[in-house]
């Protein structure tokens, strides 16, 4: 099949669907590709090095004649019309209601893959090119709010004095807020981040930022790893946040995208309250922004100097490795699509990733795709049962946890007391041995305390084996001239020593079983 | 009594001294695997400083001719020797739980008749200290000695691992010690063989009935049990025969065998009294019995293969089953496959898994699996929710959702490895069955988790060759 990667039409553009590296890639698994003539050019690939990679270099009437045809961008009405029927489009294309968009797709009787549909799931994770986009925003983002600041990020010290490291805060601890997180680093700025989801808070440190936490403004683990919505309350702790962590900071750097929407979380009234000279980066701009004055595609200063960047483009500044990136997902789409390896695309609606990135096939809208799984019968009783349970208030638990505690130290007052009058009316030779006992069992009870869980077994049989030394007793009454209690001596010495012998034998045996990893 | 025997004495005390140092120093070198072989000779070395002195005390001490004597000791000693030797070699690590439970039994036995003998031989000079010892010893050996051959056929299935439970069997128990009791009054108030005798009938059937009502879930709280029991049981005898060594070594094996316990019921969720009090697994499935669990997922060697493939980090978590099916060898086989393609895999090991405390760590031991991979519950759980694919492996109440979601589950509460936050979990299981509890797993039904039906060990084996089928260097060699 051919394989088409057209010039991309969209204003400003400069990406490509593919580089020489993942063209080669292309070929391998088959593919005649063909390359419309300066496709690559804005990303820097000239023409011969996509011929060198044993592609063919065409132009535009032939590439859009393709059998698979291999856009970044949406294609436009007049493209899909110039396409075959029965070819097939990949490319990024919204998601939703898009009835002029499918109509098209259908009309050409065109099968629509949309790389945006692709599902976070970890098989799924190497096609993902919002993961990509997202990764390049945030590192492209601290690089454009570099150039805006009026400062250095790293602190200096020079022997013209001093100056302190630049504040980034960054919002939303997704894919493009930890490169934010790296890229922000690297450059030698002290980073703060903070998140609605608690479980990457070690994230965010492992990225060496410090997480900011919001009491109460923390949601619950999510199951899908997207954030969702917050509810009033916890809206109202992390505004607070926001406010304060924006008024303090020098880069100010918004993440936050719910499902393709920018939820308002910077307000005019913190950008107001914002040093002069300081930069706001929305990389949700795409979405509405995050920033209340943002103004999506553009940089804009507002009365009080503070620059808000909300680009929307930043991938297509650095056309050459988000060129190379974004090929790459779709080689290893392409290797799900190609299962023969053959230069022939098999769509197999089974799958999972393959049945929710298609929008149409054969003039029929196959989108939404069903939920990726039926899970039948949720638990319908669970919340009408739990009402009726007594749930304990914590004052009740104190008072229990209390009360257990009272009854511990009543209980071990007695106990000490009992021992106590047993050991005043015993005779003195017994004290000796009892003390003997109570230390034994404490430094039995710190040694054991120590040993890892992992050699409980062998622990187990070594004092079988030390636990054997009740032969000593028997061996002492070995030596009786009651012949009763001889032979129960003798007895009694012989499973003894085989507990010793047996009780060592085996410890010895596993102890030497484990190793390290060499 | 000359100055020379005054001489030997000390030295043979010494010995003890020594010799009592140095089992502490060998359960002390139990807390790394980098120390534990130094450990295990310290023991050994103790034991045999013991020995020595022990021997030397008896041939000074002996009514009758030293030759007799030694003779005596060299034949028990021989043939312990060649027993306990060849139980050692021969015994494989998934019958672990039984041979500790088998050597337990011996030390109750002995300590029973260390007692009678105590009381055979100094029945004339017996204070009341010296009859409460006798009488404690004998009681503790007993029930240890009973309890542990049942817990031995209990785990070698040569007896039901069911609980079984007699009518008011609380109070049979109850009334076991009550009449134990009250034989101790006799005793003391004239001292003769008969209620010394009755009681032991007494304790052995307590110690049978103890461990009958316990299920097989709960064996290795059982088994750790008995090992602390055996601990008091020597201590018992040291306090008999007034030997330090004993002492010494009784209560470090007692407090072993109890806090190996406490770890147990903590793992469990569960009270030490509620263990020892039996009937696990009867009053359950009130809560859960039928309720509509949805559908399960099949998945086969095969598939699974290929999603490993995919994956990077992977967290296997084993369980009884694994030992049942003898199915370690082939799951080191996968786990050196998948880290040759550069995987991170790792072990989840929950603190119950298995029949003994620690179970789970020695099987994959002998399996070459490098301890440094097999992690405890606490320190994995975290990054559970990061890996990309568990594999759990016979396990199943230990990966249990319902143990933290269903508050009317018989396990509510137990900590369990959150395997269900994994990306992708499959399971090995046999058939769609309950675990120990008799619980149903949700985990089964979870969208994200696969089935992989059959033989643990043929399924494993299936899979390990198939991820070995895309790496040339394992191509060649299968």
């Amino acid at each position: 099949m051919r394989l088409a990667i057209p010039t991309e039409s969209l204003p400003g553009e400069t990406l490509v669907a593919a580089t020489p590296k993942t063209t080669a890639q292309l070929v391998a698994l088959g593919y005649d590709v063909i390359v419309e003539s300066g496709a690559g050019a804005k990303a820097t690939f000239a023409d011969e090095a996509y011929l060198s990679a044993g592609a063919k270099i065409v132009g535009a009437d032939e590439v859009w004649a393709g059998d698979v045809v291999l856009k970044v961008n949406e294609p436009s009405a007049a493209e899909i019309a110039r396409l075959r029927p029965g070819a097939t489009v990949i490319a990024r294309m919204p998601l939703g209601e898009q009835p002029q968009l499918f109509a098209a797709l259908n009309a050409s009787r065109v099968t629509g893959l949309s790389l945006d549909a692709i599902p976070r799931i970890s098989r799924a994770q190497s096609m993902d090119v919002l993961s990509t986009m997202s990764n390049i925003a945030g590192y492209r983002g601290v690089i454009e709010a570099a150039e805006s600041y009026g400062g250095m990020f790293a602190g200096q010290v020079t022997a013209a004095g001093k100056t302190q490291p630049a504040t980034v805060f960054v919002i939303g601890a997704g894919v493009a807020g930890l490169a934010a997180i790296g890229a922000a680093g690297s450059l030698g700025a002290n980073v703060r981040a903070f998140d609605v989801r608690p479980e990457v808070a070690e994230q965010i440190q492992s990225m060496g930022a410090t997480f900011v936490s919001a009491s109460g403004g923390v949601q619950e683990v999510s199951s899908d790893g997207y954030a969702k919505e917050l509810t009033q309350d916890q809206a109202a702790q992390t505004a607070r946040v926001y406010a304060e962590e924006s008024a303090r900071s020098d880069i100010l750097v918004t993440t936050a995208l719910v499902r393709g929407q920018a939820p308002i979380t910077i307000t005019a009234e913190m950008v107001r309250n914002m040093k002069p000279g300081s930069v706001i980066v929305d990389l949700a701009a795409s979405g509405g922004g995050n920033c209340e004055l943002t103004e999506p595609g553009r940089k804009v200063v507002t009365e009080n100097g503070v620059t808000i960047i909300g680009y929307t483009d930043l991938a297509s500044r650095m056309p050459t490795h988000s060129s190379q990136l974004f090929g790459t997902n779709i080689v290893n789409l392409l290797k799900l699509l190609t299962p023969g390896k053959d230069g022939q695309l098999m769509l197999d609606l089974d799958d999972i990733v393959q049945r929710g990135i298609a929008l149409t096939q054969d003039g029929e809208t196959l989108w939404p795709p069903p939920p990726v799984q039926v899970s039948a019968a949720p638990k319908p009783n669970a919340t009408v049962d739990a009402p009726a349970k007594h749930v304990p208030t914590p004052a009740e638990l104190a008072e229990q946890a209390a009360r257990r505690q009272q009854r511990r130290y009543a209980l071990f007052g007695l106990a000490a007391v009992a021992v106590g009058a047993a050991i005043t009316f015993s005779p003195p030779s017994f004290l000796g041995y009892f003390t003997v006992f109570v230390l034994a069992v404490f430094v039995g009870f710190y040694v054991i305390s120590n040993v890892s869980a992992s050699l409980h077994t062998p622990l187990m049989a070594q004092t079988n084996a030390i636990s054997g030394i009740i032969l000593v007793g028997a061996l002492l009454q070995l030596g009786s001239t009651n012949i009763a209690v001889v032979v129960l001596a003798f007895v009694a010495a012989t499973v003894a020593s085989i507990n010793i012998f047996g009780g060592f034998g085996v410890a010895g045996r596993m102890i030497s079983m484990f190793r390290k990893d060499a | 009594m000359n100055a020379d025997n005054q001489t030997l004495q000390s030295l043979i005390q010494a010995g003890y001294l020594i010799a009592g140092v140095l089992f502490i120093l060998s359960l002390a070198g139990l807390s790394h695997q980098r120390s534990a072989k130094a450990g295990n000779v310290a023991g050994k070395i103790g034991m045999l400083i013991a020995l020595a002195a022990t021997i030397a005390l008896s041939l000074l001490g002996s009514e009758h001719s030293a030759w007799i004597t030694a003779g005596l000791i060299a034949a028990a000693l021989l043939i312990g020797a060649v027993i306990g030797t060849w139980a050692a070699r021969r015994v494989e690590m998934t019958q672990m739980p039984e041979m500790i439970a088998i050597l337990h039994s011996f030390v109750g036995l002995a300590a029973v008749l260390v007692g009678f003998n105590s009381y055979l031989t100094e029945e004339s000079s017996a204070d009341s200290v010296h009859l409460i010892e006798v009488f404690l010893g004998v009681f503790i050996g007993a029930v240890t000695f009973t309890g542990s051959v049942i817990a031995y056929l209990k785990l070698s299935a040569k007896m039901k691992s069911a609980p079984l439970t007699l009518p008011g069997r609380n109070w049979l128990n109850l009334g076991a010690l009550i009449a134990s009791a009250v034989l101790l009054g006799w005793y003391l108030a004239a001292p003769s063989i008969w209620p010394l005798l009755i009681m032991t009938v007494i304790a052995l059937l307590l110690g049978l009935h103890l461990v009958a009502a316990i299920g097989g879930g709960d064996m290795p709280v059982v088994v750790s049990m008995l090992n602390s029991y055996s601990g008091w049981a020597a201590a018992a005898a040291g306090f008999m025969l007034s030997n330090n060594l004993l002492i010494i070594t009784g209560a470090l094996v007692g407090s072993s065998g109890a806090i190996l316990s406490y770890i147990m019921c903590k793992a469990m969720n569960r009270s030490f009294i509620a263990v020892i009090l039996g009937g696990f697994g009867n009053e359950v499935a009130t809560s859960t019995g039928d309720q509509d669990l949805g559908e399960y997922h099949e998945t086969s060697a095969g598939a699974l293969a290929e999603l490993l493939e995919e994956s990077q980090s992977i967290v296997i978590a084993p369980g009884y089953g694994m030992a049942v099916a003898k199915a370690q060898n082939q799951v080191a086989e996968l786990t050196g496959r998948l880290r040759a393609l550069g995987k991170e895999v790792r072990f989840a090991v929950h603190p119950v898994a298995g029949r003994l405390p620690g179970h789970m760590n020695v099987l994959l031991a002998e399996a070459r699996v490098p301890y440094d991979i097999v992690l405890e519950m606490d320190e994995i759980q975290d990054e559970l929710p990061a890996t990309d694919v568990v594999l759990v492996i016979g396990a199943n109440d230990t990966v249990n959702p319902a143990a933290e979601e269903d508050p009317g589950s018989p396990i509510a509460g137990m900590p369990v490895l959150q395997v269900w936050k994994a990306k992708q979990v499959v399971v090995f299981k046999r058939s769609m069955a309950t675990g120990y509890a008799g619980v149903q797993n949700p985990l089964f039904y979870k969208p994200n988790t696969a089935m992989l039906f059959g033989d643990a060990k043929d399924q494993v084996e299936k899979v390990a060759s198939a991820v070995g089928a895309a790496v040339p260097e394992f191509a060649q060699r299968s």
